[in-house]
């Protein structure tokens, strides 16, 4: 990969009069782009994909989302002179067309750690994806990936409980955990919605879950779907010796709505509460600092998100929201299945998974992964693999994404044939037999549709699951593949 | 008996099939030992989802290498303890993870008492709950704990 080098002779103007004097400059003259700047160990580090518009200069472009970014307004004005504008500078300091992709380029822009409000996801995100998004020379940018220096994710303290104190609350280790969402999303009473709950986790579900969208409607208030749930949640785990859990979703018209759900579901002793990503920055770090003092898991449902990550010309990569929600602390997250009905590329799943569970995560770029970040013993996020997916993708699953996940199987439970403990009795069973090959040292990979139909031999709910969906997949291309330059050096 | 679909406890990580095999228990310790873990046996008759802390036979076996000697443990644990619950329990000490990363029940007793759940009727609609393990209703000492 050529590097763009800069030809013109816009750059930076030194002569203060000049720079200073009333009107209009490019962003490069300003200073906001810097070829030979090298980053500090305290800068946050972002890398934009930018589609200037016909005619503009990948660079100016560059400069200009620095510029809009941090400190630049349109037009000159002498107020920066009383201030120490250069460290309010963002600067774009390399630009590199993204391979395979006429017309877009990778930017990489340097922020000042004086830049960002300690601890605020709200204050950090008003800046890097605030203006500059909509800011006309630009067809398209992409916040693709963010490097946040150790100084600052030291201001945040991340997951309220973690995904290794999960596990020794929950008292399970050694393989990864299983969920259902409760189906269908919509209509059950909460007489009705807890049937499901008791069902699926009796069977040998640890978690059943709240839907996205199943707030307090007419047909299921609130406090009746907290109540029957936690009466399903306690009777299942009188029968089954183990610590059982339901997402209750606390996702409401305001924070204090959402307080007094948190407090119900508290006092009716869940483990864990659930909130969706649509509440915003702000509700998520006061819900977590709620599950920190009331000894709670926070689950963390993405919705919403396929609105600015899917598209890779446009929007934010996933990959940054993951970071920015173990900053902002949760300790579940949806993160995709790869194998299952939503979008995802397995690569660039695993790379979200990385982020997630990494104490330091490498830069990987077929992962999509462009920076070293260094988390600082930060806790990690447990992931969530939910759409779609069941019983018979179970070796893929284990294979792609390890022991630490949860694997949501709702209609893969719900829907099995013989009813909703058969379906938990196929999935912790097909779950169980691969952990345990996979521990002897057996190929999962390619042995694992063997290992199942073994399994099944002597488990009819696993063989009725394999029987239903054993062929389903879902083979579509991914939208949001990493386009990475094999040479692109680090930082 | 229980009234799950194992009719058992479901507790650990191999609770849904058979039985493991002393070859099979063997090829596990011998995963978690090329993984750094050190393995320690436990024991209790009261396997209530919130009783954490099991009996220890013994101390973790941090400097043992080889598969055979967790089974010596496991055997005399057995022998001491054969209508007990005993898991096998494998810790990690890497730097943020420094918990357990392996857990199954490696014995149980023949009849598995399970466990009552005791409502308590609260203010509204709210119920409290409590879960109670049959196996503690007779004092510790006619229980065979030592």
């Amino acid at each position: 990969m050529v590097k763009m080098v800069d030809k013109s002779a816009d750059s930076v103007i030194t002569d203060i009069k000049k720079r200073y004097s009333a009107g209009v400059l490019k962003y490069r003259q300003m200073g906001y782009w810097d070829a030979g700047y090298l980053p500090k160990e305290t800068d946050t580090l972002c890398l934009f994909r930018i589609t200037p518009q016909d005619g503009v200069d990948p660079i100016e472009a560059a400069a200009a989302v620095a510029g809009e970014s941090s400190t630049a307004t349109w037009t000159v004005v002498w107020t920066d002179r009383l201030t120490a504008c250069d460290s309010y500078r963002a600067k774009a300091y390399k630009v590199e067309p993204v391979p395979n992709n006429p017309g877009q380029y990778f930017a990489w822009v340097a922020y000042d750690i004086i830049l960002f409000e300690e601890g605020s996801i709200a204050n950090m995100t008003a800046s890097l994806i605030g203006n500059v998004f909509s800011f006309k020379p630009l067809k398209a940018a992409r916040l693709e990936d963010i490097r946040i220096p150790v100084a600052y994710v030291k201001t945040f303290k991340g997951p309220p409980t973690g995904l290794i104190v999960e596990r020794e609350r929950l008292d399970k280790f050694g393989r990864p955990l299983l969920g259902a969402t409760t189906k269908p999303k919509l209509g059950l009473s909460g007489r009705n919605y807890g049937r499901v709950v008791y069902e699926g986790l009796k069977g040998g579900l640890d978690f059943m879950k709240d839907d996205e969208n199943i707030n307090s409607q007419p047909f299921m208030h609130w406090r009746d779907r907290f109540l029957n749930v936690m009466d399903a949640v306690n009777k299942a785990s009188a029968a089954t010796g183990e610590v059982k859990g339901s997402y209750l979703n606390v996702t409401a018209a305001t924070v204090e709505d959402m307080y007094e759900r948190a407090e119900f579901a508290r006092e009716l002793g869940s483990v864990v509460i659930m909130v969706d990503l649509v509440v915003g920055w702000s509700t998520i770090q006061s819900m977590s600092n709620w599950c920190r003092r009331n000894d709670m898991i926070l689950h963390m449902h993405r919705a919403g998100h396929g609105t600015y990550t899917r598209q890779k010309n446009h929007g934010v990569s996933f990959r940054v929201i993951a970071k920015w929600l173990r900053l902002a602390g949760v300790d579940h997250l949806h993160t995709g299945t790869a194998v299952g009905k939503l979008e995802g590329d397995p690569m660039t799943v695993q790379g979200y998974y990385n982020v997630c569970r990494d104490s330091y995560t490498k830069q990987d770029l077929p992962r999509g992964l462009f920076f070293d970040q260094d988390w600082a013993d930060l806790r990690k996020v447990m992931p969530v693999a939910s759409g779609g997916i069941h019983a018979g993708q179970m070796h893929q699953l284990l294979d792609l994404f390890g022991d630490d996940v949860v694997l949501q199987f709702g209609g893969g439970t719900i829907g099995h044939p013989a009813g909703i403990q058969a379906g938990a009795v196929a999935n912790r069973v097909a779950l169980e037999v691969m952990v345990k090959a996979r521990n002897e040292g057996r190929d999962i990979r390619n042995e694992g549709p063997d290992i199942l139909r073994q399994a099944a031999r002597t488990c009819s709910p696993l063989q009725q699951a394999l029987d239903t969906w054993g062929e389903i997949s879902f083979n579509y291309a991914s939208t949001d593949t990493s386009d990475y330059a094999v040479t692109a050096a680090a930082i | 008996m229980m009234t799950n679909p194992v009719g058992r406890i479901t507790q650990g990580q191999f609770s849904y099939l058979p039985d493991l095999s002393d070859a099979e228990i063997a090829l596990q310790i011998q995963y978690g030992l090329d993984k750094g873990y050190a393995w320690s046996v436990e024991y209790t008759d009261d396997p209530h989802p919130r009783n954490t802390y099991w009996e220890m036979f013994g101390l973790p076996m941090f400097d043992l290498k080889d598969a055979a000697g967790v089974m010596l443990e496991l055997q005399s644990c057995r022998k001491t303890f054969p209508r007990h619950y005993i898991r096998l329990m494998a810790f990690d000490s890497t730097r943020g993870v420094e918990s357990i990363a392996m857990s199954f029940i490696v014995n149980r007793p023949d009849v598995e008492p399970g466990f009552g759940l005791t409502r308590q009727e609260a203010h509204g609609r709210t119920i409290r709950y409590t879960v109670h393990s049959y196996a503690t209703d007779r004092p510790e000492t006619e229980r065979g704990i030592r």
